[in-house]
């Protein structure tokens, strides 16, 4: 199969997450579409390893996951304590500027 | 020249004394009146001393120098602190101490209930001191120093019954206007400087003849300005009535016989600038007349017996400062009318002095009279120093003043007239107002206040006030006889012996001189015959009015220069808070306008800095790409 299919697949699901991202309240939503993103840029990570035949790309692929998996203890801690003290896990009711 | 090691106890002495019974405080209250006293007498010895020896040595090596010290050494630049003691100066120093030391010992008895005693007699020490550096010094800067210090002693003693305000409103008035003269004399060394790389008098004296004449003329000008504002000269004239404010013997030593005259010392001592520069001498002459006008006019008016003797000191130092404005001619003359002025002038002083001793601190002669039977010795001694100012032969007054209008007439052509005439005018309102005052206080109806028992005073003030008389009587007729005073002085301001050209002959002068006097005389004898009432009378003229005002002096000094310097202030204030506060202000309230607009950007919601990240992101990559093609 033609590896620029990946990169298009790739592109696709980035653009999904960055969509979810900013028009989504939910904050386990946007988590979840800032995992979409970090995976679709792995997607072209490894397409693009694979097309110059050599391991750099899948090297860095590892890092993301590790860094996604740091992430998401991170994040999904902050967003449960968010909910606690909040009641509430959308991200807008997150705002403590005053306008 | 000569050097002496002596010249610098004159100062040294009062200084230490000063210094000494102001650190010892109360400590020295009851012996520090004597131990000045001692110590002004001991600085009139060593002047004595050093009198004889000058008079020991040839004319050419009479004058003697010392130096102390290097006092500022700056590249080629050097001044000494080094006093120069020479015919003129030691005139002064004699007249110094000598008046100076009478003065102290009528101010034990005249000052015995003043609590601060001690105070007052430390600050005469130090003005005994500061007029000897300022007579001593050998350069206008040691000048200088001297100069300052008699103005802060002015001050302080002016001011010696702070208590008061007016007095000390008084006090700070007198020490303002003398600024302004001092001013003039820093402007006046500047210039000296800026001309002749120097600030020593031989220094600029042996240059002056390369100098062009309009730095001398400015230099003169500003010479001028000072000796106005310390010798209470046009237009700087209006501290010295207020200046009665303090003690009367202050008054009689330094509002009368030493301090107000140092303008006249320094117009002396400065000869070289004048003789080079006749606008300026001009200058002078106009001052001196204006002033003794001035002055005359104003004692003619005020029944306020100390005022009119400030009166009459200003229109005296009037008739100084138009003779040093007649060059070589004038010095001598105006030095002599200074020294007989100082002893007939201090002694009238200390008589009025007396006179309010005697009458529980009544200074309006309108509370007086019919003294003379109850005050014989000071209406004597007051007598005579009255013969000596109007002017009556053989007393001394008679010998300076006519020589003084001799030397105006002596200008030559209208000039001279108008400057002669204007000096006989002023001998006319002298005798006038001081003929006045002799009838107010000592003769006629008695006008006392019930409590008033006036009795003579002791003898440790008459004493001062007795020799003080004879200076009044005898002092002219010896320093005239044979023209010594012209002589002694020669070296110091008649180099080249100029010959004196005579507009009209000296007889006839005199006859003027003495006519002037009968006039006088007449007058105040015909205006203030019989009973006189105890207040002075409301229905007078305008003119009057002025005159009692002080000529409105202070009204046009208010008028001219303190209510625009007031505005100016208010402007500085206005133009501080509205335009530097402003600009500052501004500043700040830009910035946190700024700050409120930007501060909308930041909105708390995550999404809005999501998508402005991305939108960053896509930026950064389209500049990426553009780049790359």
């Amino acid at each position: 199969m033609n590896p620029t299919n990946y990169l298009y697949l790739s592109a696709i699901l980035f653009s999904i997450g960055a969509v979810g991202v900013v028009v989504r309240r939910n904050a386990i939503v946007v988590f979840m579409c800032i995992e979409l993103m970090l995976n679709a840029a792995n997607l072209a990570f490894v397409t693009f390893a694979n097309m110059t035949g050599n391991l750099q790309g899948q090297v860095m692929a590892f890092f993301t996951m590790v860094v996604a998996a740091c992430e998401v203890v991170v994040g999904l801690a902050i967003i449960v304590t968010i909910y606690r003290s909040r009641r509430s896990a959308s991200v807008d009711d997150a705002s403590l500027l005053s306008r | 020249m000569n050097t002496s090691t002596n010249i610098v106890y004159l100062i040294a002495l009062p200084l230490f004394s000063s210094a000494l019974l102001m650190l010892l405080g109360r400590k020295a209250d009851k012996w520090g009146h004597i131990f000045a006293s001692l110590i002004s007498a001991s600085a009139f010895f060593v002047g004595v001393t050093e009198f004889f020896a000058m008079c020991s040595r040839p004319e050419e090596a009479r004058a003697v120098t010392q130096k102390l010290f290097t006092w500022i050494s700056v590249g080629d630049f050097q001044v000494d602190a080094s006093l120069l003691l020479d015919q003129l100066s030691i005139a002064f120093v004699l007249l110094i101490t000598g008046v100076g030391t009478l003065i102290h010992i009528y101010s034990i008895a005249y000052m015995s209930h003043d609590r601060d005693q001690r105070r007052f007699f430390a600050y005469l020490n130090f003005f005994i001191a500061a007029m000897l550096l300022l007579v001593l010094g050998d350069s206008y800067l040691n000048l200088y120093v001297g100069w300052e210090g008699v103005g802060l002693a002015s001050y302080l003693l002016i001011g010696f019954w702070n208590q008061k305000p007016e007095y000390a409103t008084a006090a700070k008035k007198a020490f303002v206007m003398n600024r302004v003269g001092d001013f003039g004399l820093s402007i006046a060394i500047m210039i000296g400087f800026a001309t002749f790389g120097s600030v020593s008098f031989s220094g600029i004296e042996e240059k002056v003849g390369g100098a062009s004449e309009t730095a001398l003329t400015a230099m003169g000008l500003m010479l001028l300005l000072a000796a106005a504002g310390k010798s209470a000269q046009f237009p700087l004239q209006a501290w010295l009535g207020d200046a009665m404010a303090g003690p009367t013997p202050v008054s009689a030593l330094i509002h009368a016989a030493t301090m107000v005259t140092a303008g006249v010392y320094l117009i002396t001592r400065s000869n070289f600038i004048f003789d080079n520069a006749p606008t300026a001498q001009l200058a002078v002459v106009m001052i001196g007349i204006i002033t003794l006008l001035f002055g005359a006019i104003i004692g003619t008016a005020k029944d306020d017996i100390k005022k009119v003797l400030a009166a009459s000191t200003m229109s005296q130092i009037g008739y100084m400062i138009l003779a040093t404005g007649f060059g070589p001619a004038g010095y001598a003359f105006a030095i002599m009318h200074l020294l007989t002025h100082g002893f007939f002038k201090a002694g009238m002083f200390l008589g009025a002095g007396s006179v309010m001793h005697g009458m529980n601190d009544e200074v309006n002669m309108r509370k007086y009279g019919g003294l003379a039977k109850f005050m014989p010795i000071t209406s004597i001694t007051f007598g005579l120093g009255y013969l000596a100012i109007i002017g009556v032969p053989p007393f001394a007054g008679f010998y300076s003043k006519d020589k003084i209008i001799e030397t105006a007439f002596n200008a030559g052509g209208l000039q001279g007239v108008i400057f002669g005439g204007s000096a006989l005018l002023g001998a006319i309102i002298t005798a006038f107002y001081m003929t006045r005052v002799m009838l107010l206080t000592f003769a006629g109806n008695k006008r006392w206040a019930s409590d008033a028992h006036p009795h003579e005073s002791p003898f440790l003030m008459w004493a001062p006030m007795a020799i003080l008389a004879i200076g009044s009587v005898a002092s002219g007729y010896l320093l005239y006889s044979g023209k010594a005073i012209v002589k002694w002085l020669a070296p110091v301001v008649d180099k080249d012996h100029h010959e004196h050209v005579e507009f009209l002959p000296p007889i006839v002068v005199t006859a003027l001189a003495i006519a002037a006097v009968v006039i006088g005389v007449s007058i105040a004898l015909l205006k203030n015959r019989g009973e006189q009432s105890e207040s002075a009378p409301s229905d007078v003229s305008i003119w009057t009015r002025i005159a009692r005002r002080d000529l409105l002096q202070d009204d046009a000094n208010e008028f001219l220069f303190m209510r625009p310097g007031q505005e100016v202030t208010k402007a500085l204030v206005a133009t501080d808070d509205r335009v530097i506060d402003g600009a500052v202000r501004g500043v700040a309230a830009s910035a946190v306008g700024s700050a409120r607009g930007l501060r909308k950007l930041q909105t708390g919601y995550v999404r809005n800095y999501a998508l402005l990240i991305l939108i960053g992101a896509a930026v950064i990559l389209a500049a990426m790409w553009v780049v790359t093609i």
